[in-house]
């Protein structure tokens, strides 16, 4: 059988023809552009509607799954360990545990920014282990924050808390008081 | 079960940027695979096909547009999207296809053109987060890995420095690979610590960029391997894969226990208890440096916690006990994301049959295994090959 | 090895579903089929398969966002992106491979979640030739009614008899959301959209989930009584570029039809069935894949329908559910909808637009524009 050859450079077993970021920007590379209209407006279901309406009242909330004894966090209508539906609202505190952080210099399009985010992952205390939520984490320096340090959250007033996880503006260390 | 086995594999070149459409990188990489088993599109019965975010290429349902770059014109084709963890799951979508007897010759072509989006692929991953929970805090992606990095580093207690040594190694490998997008023969651990601070712990080097690329895999049944007088057939000897919870700030990220389920499928049907000893070679999944060590625990290679140590004692260097990425790996090579199959189950391939050039493992080998990675640090798709 | 249904999950089919989030709406289906097969997923199932894309749903990786609603988290898991036949084509390999006894596979749509569904199927279109046309992507099936109608000799008065059998017999189905008592001529009056594509030809939108579970022959009667067998199963795929297809013929249809009767041991479709649900997105592809899956003759269809042949108590009962005219579009899950239908035919469990007798049936489904993409599924009880 023949084989079919596309036309590619001599000694180059690989295709493909690399264009640079200039040629694009600069329009030598022929381009068509095009924008999507992708536009969403999810239903928040019953589980994260009453997670929101809690959130905008100050307050978290979970869901009790009878069988398997967690409290889960964030709430779900069912439990995927046991699929079944989940039983018991359950109010949770607004303290918890870093369970992993990072300290980021970029934004969410990858460009610099000046001021780091502090971002990760909290253990809520009331929920069963582990049972956490991303967020920002304030008033601390990278020297101090680490994986195990104790935080609790910081709301806005409630006249400006909307039923969103912003309601919280970040989680702050828990500091020992002085004696 | 039947057997089933690669015959013959292709790849373009990974860039950040090529001129070539979806259609022509799958073109290429199918028309390349097709001349290494000396078969035509005739020949193929059905065609898989693995493409990652369709927000990427800018088409929706972008399987059925770049359908007839891969064969797929008026033949049975699928698409599988598993996120990351495609460049290992279409083949074993393909593989079903054989081992179920539907087909008998099988054709998988994985494409990702990360550039047609503007300003930047980056722009995309907003929307792999919860709606609810996760996006109104404007996430970067990278922020997943920078947890499930520091998670790790901390739980373990792992030096960065041992982290690094993956990227030198991988992107020093990758310099054996004529397809590669990042090879660097001169790369320092100093060069990985010293670049950029992205996400506190994760640096630039770190980190494999965007790519635009394609690769191709032939499956055959026995059968067709025997009537073709296939020389160098490499056999499909396990699969697996799993999906963790969606539920991610749930999980402990230090281990990726949906990994070590998928091994332990494709370990069982291969027939292996003893991973260190009876596995040759790994291709693990290595978006970043510190993903190579925790694949390595994942695919049971080591204990917990105990890649580090191994690969700063050199055994997974190609010329080491457990050469890890001898291709070069995502590091070294490039990351078009579905389109890494080339360098995970194709490098597979080409190493088990002898034709992976100036790659070639210099050991004895038998036996292979690959992973790939995705979703929200939740899906894996594990691959055991023998020859 | 045969592989059968033994759990069919449909929820009801609405114009929106503002109460639940999508992930309710999965694990309401799941929940249903699972009951149906009186199995415990996370005992009983071993694989899970989803069909979905991501700009149907708003995420960049929908497959992150399955599992758990369907007792899926931490087993395997994947998506397919295409339709409900290609998804149960997965499942069913996976299960004669001899890699599992029962998968369950899963389609859902939540089209009121999407604001901008014309846009986004404009989105499917190639973006060098077709993008720039602009206009909205419902043309495409004006452009292919009129090709089919004239290669075919069928009248869009024909197609109009397909809305009022499908409108109106949708009023018999308890989950369907467009149920309406119509006849031809309110049909053959409704104003042209994308002319000859008048207003009633094209389904409305609906949300709704559907979750079939397959088992191998060897578990299936621990999980049903009757299962139905999937006999053959085939997909397919025409070309892509809309200037290089075949306007006339649903070929991806022949394609996937032929390899389902291979598989299926059939030899004369238009004998082989009693029941038959074929996509109808738009009226005119109910005839054109009559035709295309050889169970009518060019030629024969029109007449066949004004005789009421293919009405329930006709020689082949076509879309007794009301098709996605009657019960609404639900996007890639509609194929997956088609094959729930058949089987619960087959099994005696359709109430009252039950077809009498029905031992033997077809499912034909298409993954709508741009696409020239469908499968076919053959079902049969008994032996």
């Amino acid at each position: 059988m023949k084989a079919h050859k596309s036309p590619r450079p001599k000694g180059v077993a690989f295709a493909g023809e690399a264009l640079s970021q200039g040629q694009i920007d600069r329009g030598t590379a022929l381009q068509t552009r095009f924008r999507p209209q992708a536009k969403y407006s999810w239903a928040a279901g019953q589980a994260m509607s009453r997670f929101l309406d809690e959130l905008k009242a100050g307050r978290l909330i979970a869901r009790k799954c009878y069988r398997c004894e967690r409290t889960l966090f964030p709430p779900r209508m069912f439990c995927e360990e046991c699929y079944r539906p989940t039983d018991e609202w359950v109010y949770i505190k607004d303290t918890g545990t870093i369970e992993t952080f990072s300290i980021s210099y970029i934004d969410k399009d990858a460009k610099r920014i000046t001021e780091p985010i502090f971002v990760g992952v909290v253990s809520v205390d009331g929920a069963s282990p582990l049972m956490g939520m991303m967020h920002y984490f304030g008033e601390t320096t990278k020297e101090e924050i680490r994986i195990g340090m104790k935080v609790k959250a910081v709301w806005k007033p409630a006249e400006e808390r909307t039923g969103s996880v912003l309601d919280i503006r970040y989680w702050k260390p828990i500091r020992e008081a002085r004696r | 079960m039947r057997k089933v086995a690669c015959i013959g594999a292709g790849m373009t070149l990974f860039r950040r940027r090529l001129k070539e459409t979806p259609k022509e990188l799958c073109w290429e990489a199918t028309r390349m695979a097709l001349d290494a088993a000396k078969l035509e599109m005739k020949d193929i019965d059905a065609v898989v096909t693995g493409s990652a975010p369709d927000a990427f290429d800018g088409v929706h349902m972008k399987g059925e547009y770049y359908a007839d770059g891969c064969g797929g014109f008026r033949k049975p084709i699928t698409r599988v999207f598993t996120g990351g963890g495609t460049g290992v799951f279409s083949p074993i979508a393909a593989w079903w296809h054989v081992a179920s007897g539907l087909a008998d010759i099988a054709l998988v072509v994985n494409e990702e053109k990360m550039s047609s989006c503007y300003p930047h692929a980056q722009s995309v991953f907003a929307h792999i987060w919860d709606p609810i929970l996760d996006r109104p805090l404007n996430p970067n992606l990278v922020w997943i890995f920078a947890m499930e990095m520091n998670r790790y580093m901390t739980v373990h207690k792992i030096k960065k420095e041992d982290i690094a040594r993956v990227a030198v190694k991988n992107k020093r490998n990758a310099v054996a690979h004529p397809a590669a997008q990042l090879a660097d023969a001169k790369i320092t651990v100093e060069d990985v610590l010293n670049s950029e601070v992205l996400a506190w712990p994760v640096q630039r080097l770190d980190i494999s960029p965007p790519s635009d690329g394609a690769s191709a895999l032939i499956l055959a049944s026995e059968d067709a391997v025997k009537r073709l007088k296939v020389e160098t057939p490499v056999w499909f000897s396990g699969v697996g894969w799993c999906i963790d919870s969606t539920m991610w700030t749930d999980r402990d990220l230090y281990f990726p226990r949906y990994l070590a389920q998928a091994s332990q499928m494709a370990y069982k049907q291969a027939k292996i208890d003893n991973p260190r000893k009876q596995i040759d070679f790994a291709e693990p999944y290595d978006p970043f440096d510190y993903k190579e060590l925790h694949h390595m625990e994942g695919l049971l290679l080591c204990g917990k916690g105990e890649a580090a140590k191994l690969t700063r004692e050199g055994v997974t260097e190609r010329d080491g006990d457990l050469p890890t990425c001898p291709s070069g790996g995502l590091l070294g090579v490039g990351n078009p994301i579905a389109a890494t199959m080339g360098t995970k189950v194709g490098e597979l391939y080409w190493q088990l049959s002898g034709q992976a050039g100036k790659r070639q493992i210099p050991k004895e080998i038998h036996t292979g295994v690959t992973n790939a990675w995705g979703d929200l640090m939740q899906f894996s798709s594990v691959v055991v090959m023998r020859a | 090895m045969r592989v059968a249904i033994v759990g069919i999950g449909l929820t009801p089919f609405r114009p929106s579903t503002p109460e639940f989030s999508w992930k309710e709406l999965m694990y309401d289906a799941a929940t249903r089929a699972y009951a149906d097969a009186d199995l415990d997923p996370r005992r009983d199932v071993q694989s899970f398969v989803t069909c979905a894309e991501d700009y149907w749903e708003g995420f960049g990786i929908f497959d992150e966002f399955v599992p758990d609603q369907l007792g899926a988290a931490m087993r395997p898991t994947c998506t397919v992106c295409g339709d409900g036949i290609q998804g149960l084509a997965q499942g069913a390999m996976q299960i004669q491979s001899g890699l599992f006894d029962v998968v369950a596979v899963e389609s859902h749509s939540k089209a009121s979640d999407l604001l901008t569904y014309p846009h986004i199927v404009q989105h499917a279109l190639d973006p060098i030739l077709n993008k720039p046309l602009r206009g909205h992507p419902n043309y495409l099936g004006g452009l292919e009614m009129d090709a089919y109608l004239r290669a075919s000799g069928n009248t869009a008065r024909d197609c109009a008899a397909v809305v009022a059998k499908n409108r109106t017999g949708a009023l018999k189905n308890p989950i369907a959301a467009y149920g309406a008592k119509l006849t031809a001529e309110e049909a053959e009056r409704s104003p042209p959209q994308f002319d000859p594509l008048r207003t009633l030809d094209q389904a409305a939108l609906a949300d709704a989930g559907v979750v079939l579970v397959l088992a191998s022959e060897r578990k299936a009667r621990q999980f049903s009584a009757n299962p139905v067998w999937l006999r053959g199963f085939g997909w397919g795929t025409d070309s892509p570029n809309l200037e290089a297809r075949d306007w006339t013929t649903a070929k991806y249809t022949e394609i996937a039809a032929a390899a389902a009767y291979r598989m299926a041991g059939i030899t004369k479709p238009e004998k082989a069935f009693q029941v038959a649900e074929v996509e109808d997105r738009f009226s005119y592809k109910e005839l054109q894949h009559l035709e295309a899956a050889g169970l009518s003759k060019k030629g024969e269809t029109a007449k066949r329908l004004k005789k009421g042949d293919f009405a329930v108590g006709g020689g082949l009962a076509v879309n007794p559910s009301g098709g996605s005219l009657g019960c609404g579009y639900i996007l890639d899950a509609s194929g997956l909808h088609r094959v729930a239908e058949v089987a619960l035919q087959l099994r005696g469990e359709a109430g009252s637009r039950q077809v009498h007798r029905a031992r033997n049936g077809v499912a034909v489904s298409w993954r709508g524009l741009p696409t020239a993409t469908g499968g076919v599924a053959v079902l049969g009880v008994g032996k």
